[in-house]
């Protein structure tokens, strides 16, 4: 039996590649090159399915003009905002994306956001480096403990709970905000709040993890920052758009906030320059999830999904 | 009554300083660490009774024997005590104490930030956000390692290799320590105790150090020991700098037998070896494991509590022996 044509758009971990290989005839992107809407539908005669990633537009136009033996498209990632879902409705196509199996991942960069900032883990590197270390002193770099402290979790889905338990081994108090309250067997004995009024003053430590959109949009502004205690740690690993990035510069500036970890940006990858500057921050581009585990674990769900739509079955991780 | 004397050799938070004033007669550095010449002098100026001092300040048997005859007690603001000659301080009668359990957690928390840090290629990516963040990466790309779920090897299972474990548990990670006795099963929390140091490196992707310094653990993780560590390991080292063969370590991370490592200590310092910071797959911090506030304060507390104790005729807290 021949095997069905898969469409891999761009390049992808080694071990999901082989997957790709050992169950479909796949044309796979061996230089890794950048892919237009275009550049797919050259490709696809044949296809039974495409394999893409969030940085193509599969429009309306790319979903008509693909080949009636597309019966399934999947993303590599847990967004689809690159997808006209309506068209592929109307076309029959099936889209597939890979939800939860980031969370850890995600949870392990928010972590490392918290402890870093906190310590000064960017100025201390780049001393180190420069060879200006003049060796240790009592009064160097002195940072922030995290253990003892409180947490506070800003939505508190998957990722804010896979937290949770990380920050718990640190010894932290953990209080969240969300819109409700969880469960309680869910909570691990995190302190639930429904008001910003008495969320803000315990978060020692500030971690947000809620959606991004218009109702969160710039939701730590000047007015929050300055409800939380004098000298907290903000981290973001969620979304950009959480934060007003004037408010926040000019609280690292002031002290209010002592340090600020981030992952994520308003208008990436066009980072706010006044953050750039500061000392007190440690910036990371985006890394939320790229660990070998999380992509590999990403590119079999997909995989998975693909593979229950052209057999006729149930795909657990339909978008819609 | 007259308050004790004391001479405080090196900086010390403003909190410290402020209760070595109100609490002592005390001669405090100005501003810079005080060189040995001038450690004498002032102790011997100001009739001290007690010297406050920390790893800068080799207090070996040179030093120990210029020491005037007023000086009782000599409270290192350290947990490590590799800068004192122990025979040559017991042999005087000085009592010599160091700072315990104060620094537990904060270290604990250090050495964890470095495996997060070395797993997930922290150095690399701040790199990328300091040139401004002008590429876009692959699926593949810089690709770092996730630390949930995995072994972690703890050497060394005294306090801090303790707090380790407890924050690797948070991380579902799965915990094998060595040392050189088995641990009370109420302080091993699901911890499995592995007797030798060779059959718990095969075992671990990651390995962290918690071991004390000196000559029984020189080069404890030399070409040998390293090759025992399955291929693509992330070391931490958060202890002791004289733990590391750095020739060895520099191979292993330059082959990929290592996949990354998180250091915090060298084996010279500050003059550390700058191959190491020519590396892209490290992480490196400035000994900085006890570096907070709350921490630097409760340690210059605890060695007063030490001083005060033993001038007031009392056995010291955390004497280095009894």
């Amino acid at each position: 039996m021949t095997k069905p044509i898969l469409l891999v758009t761009r390049r992808l971990p080694p071990a999901v590649e082989d997957r790709c290989a050992r169950d479909y005839e796949a044309r796979l992107n061996s230089t890794d090159a950048p892919v237009t809407g275009a550049d797919i539908l050259a490709r696809a005669e044949g296809a039974s399915a495409v394999l893409c990633c969030p940085a193509e537009r599969l429009d309306a136009s790319v979903i008509r003009a693909l080949p009636d033996t597309v019966r399934v498209i999947g993303t590599f990632s847990v967004g689809f905002d690159h997808i006209d879902l309506a068209a592929a409705r109307e076309r029959g196509i099936a889209v597939v994306h890979t939800p939860n199996v980031l969370s850890v991942a995600t949870a392990e960069c928010a972590m490392l956001l918290i402890l870093a900032a906190a310590r000064r883990a960017g100025e201390g590197e780049r001393l180190v480096r420069s060879g200006q270390w003049k060796g240790w002193a009592p009064t160097q770099l002195l940072g922030t403990g995290v253990s003892g402290r409180r947490l506070g979790i800003f939505g508190m889905g998957r990722i804010g709970r896979e937290l949770v338990s990380m920050a718990r081994g640190f010894g932290m108090a953990v209080h969240y905000r969300d819109q409700v309250r969880l469960p309680p067997e869910m909570e691990q004995g995190a302190t639930f709040h429904d008001s910003d009024d008495s969320f803000l003053p315990v978060c020692d430590v500030l971690s947000l993890h809620a959606p991004g959109g218009e109702a969160t949009r710039h939701w730590l502004n000047a007015e929050r920052i300055a409800r939380l205690p004098r000298g907290a740690v903000v981290a973001n690993a969620a979304r950009g758009t959480l934060i007003d990035d004037d408010a926040l510069i000019a609280a690292l500036q002031s002290g209010q906030v002592a340090a600020a970890g981030l992952d994520v940006y308003n208008n990436e990858p066009n980072v706010a320059p006044g953050l750039l500057a500061l000392e007190n921050v440690v910036l990371l581009p985006h890394l939320g999830s790229n660990t070998v585990e999380t992509r590999d674990a990403m590119g079999y769900l997909v995989l998975d999904g693909i593979d229950a739509v052209l057999a006729g079955r149930a795909a657990g991780n339909l978008v819609g | 009554m007259a308050k004790h004397r004391l001479v405080v050799a090196r900086p010390v938070p403003p909190a410290v300083t402020d209760r070595a004033r109100s609490e002592f007669d005390a001669v405090l550095s100005d501003g810079a660490d005080m060189p040995p010449d001038a450690v004498v002098q002032a102790l011997a100026d100001h009739k001290a009774e007690a010297l406050f001092f920390s790893s800068n300040l080799k207090l070996n048997a040179g030093l120990i024997a210029q020491l005037p005859q007023s000086v009782r007690v000599a409270a290192t603001c350290s947990v490590g005590f590799d800068h004192i000659d122990v025979p040559a301080a017991r042999a005087r009668g000085l009592v010599v104490t160091n700072t315990p359990e104060v620094l537990t957690d904060c270290t604990a928390d250090l050495a964890f930030m470095l495996l997060l840090c070395a797993c997930r290629r922290a150095w690399e990516h701040t790199e990328v956000m300091r040139a401004g963040w002008r590429r876009s990466f692959g699926m593949r790309d810089m690709l770092g390692i996730q630390a949930s779920g995995k072994t972690i090897g703890i050497v060394g299972f005294g306090r801090i290799g303790r707090a380790v474990a407890q924050r690797a548990r948070g991380f579902n990670m799965r915990v094998l320590y060595t040392d050189t006795a088995r641990v009370a099963p109420e302080l091993e929390q699901g911890a499995a105790f592995v007797p030798t140091l060779r059959e718990l490196l095969p075992r671990c992707p990651i390995i962290s150090l918690h071991a004390p310094g000196g000559a029984a653990t020189d080069k404890l993780m030399n070409a040998e020991t390293i090759g025992l560590l399955p291929r693509g390991a992330v070391l931490v080292n958060a202890a002791r700098g004289s733990l590391v063969d750095e020739d060895a370590l520099i191979d292993a991370l330059q082959s990929g037998q290592l996949a990354a490592a998180g250091l915090d200590v060298f084996r010279k310092e500050p003059d550390f070896d700058t191959r190491l910071a020519a590396l892209p797959n490290v992480f490196l911090t400035p000994h900085m494991g006890s570096a907070t506030t709350e921490t630097r304060n409760a340690m210059g507390f605890r060695a007063l509590d030490n001083i005060e104790a033993v001038l007031a005729g009392n056995p010291a807290i955390d004497p280095l022996w009894s």
